[in-house]
């Protein structure tokens, strides 16, 4: 399906690039006027952001209309593990609801997190150029050696975060 | 039309990242803990297919359906850029869980907390916009 998705943008004579949407949407509130890399026309962008609506459509549709339960069968050693920092949704939810019900609003260590994970995920998709559909799908698909690079600077990060950090935080 | 056409294939890109729950905060943990073959099975397979297609566009020239030559801007070279940005995002998408694409999935979905997450990585990219010309690349 995914590389259906890709294949259908580049018909398009598109690409398939998630993250470029953030820069855009930092465009639309105004950051040109700090930096040149904000200064585009972000209409040359809609389609791009178009793309996005519908993510957000598809993501409602697939949680309200096809699904009977919505908990992710997970590798029981994995839940256990996770049951050992504190995940107790581990298991039984699509998303820890200790980080992801309305309620996790209320604690301000999750906060905190949340928003350091969304600076990371942008800070670092820009940097690196593109994110995981932009360099693991299109980039790679594309035989790209700096796709290459940047997803196994994925995993160091990744790894580092789940086997280094994680003990540290939860 | 095209504007119907891009959103179509956003509702499909949707849905198929909530139905095989690449937007799910445990797959991405159990993917970093090597212990299910979950998510090398989409992102491997997707792979696959995204290479034989293009270098089948490539070895034949396929136009676009809009007749015009399809055209592949090879990423820059470099590699700090790409190692350090990489490695940043990748500590990121492990703690958030979601990376851009399944972000926005998760709105759809009802999960009112991934906003914050979307307003962090929008001010990471701005940070980035700033920053831009003293890191390096």
């Amino acid at each position: 399906m995914i590389a259906c998705i890709l294949l259908l943008l580049i018909m398009l004579g598109k690409n398939f690039g998630m993250s470029s949407n953030l820069r855009t949407l930092c465009t639309l509130c105004g950051a040109g006027k700090t930096s040149d890399f904000f200064k585009f026309d972000w209409k040359t962008q809609k389609w791009n952001l178009i793309v996005v609506l519908g993510a957000i459509i598809g993501g409602y549709i697939g949680a309200h209309f096809l699904s009977n339960t919505s908990a992710v069968a997970l590798n029981p050693e994995t839940i256990s593990d996770l049951k050992s920092f504190g995940f107790e949704s581990a298991g039984t939810a699509y998303l820890p609801s200790e980080m992801f019900e309305t309620s996790a609003l209320l604690s301000f260590k999750n906060i905190i997190l949340l928003i350091l994970g969304g600076l990371f995920v942008g800070f670092g998709a820009r940097y690196a150029g593109g994110c995981t559909s932009g360099h693991a799908i299109s980039g790679l698909s594309n035989l790209q050696l700096p796709s290459l690079i940047a997803v196994i600077g994925f995993f160091i990060g990744g790894l580092t975060m789940i086997h280094l950090i994680f003990p540290l935080l939860f | 039309m095209r504007t119907l056409i891009y959103l179509l294939i956003g509702i499909l890109f949707g849905i198929t990242m909530f139905k095989s729950e690449a937007a799910s905060w445990f797959r991405i943990y159990e993917m970093f803990k090597f212990e299910s073959f979950h998510m090398y099975g989409i992102i491997g397979s997707a792979l696959i297919l995204g290479i034989l297609f293009i270098q089948t566009i490539k070895r034949f020239e396929i136009k676009s359906f809009y007749g015009e030559k399809i055209v592949f801007t090879p990423k820059t070279k470099s590699f700090y850029r790409y190692l350090i940005g990489g490695i940043i995002f990748g500590l990121g998408w492990a703690l958030a869980g979601a990376c851009p694409g399944p972000m926005f999935t998760l709105v759809g979905a009802g999960y009112i907390p991934i906003l914050v997450v979307i307003a962090g990585s929008i001010i990471g990219t701005f940070l980035y916009g700033i920053l831009k010309d003293k890191i390096p690349h």
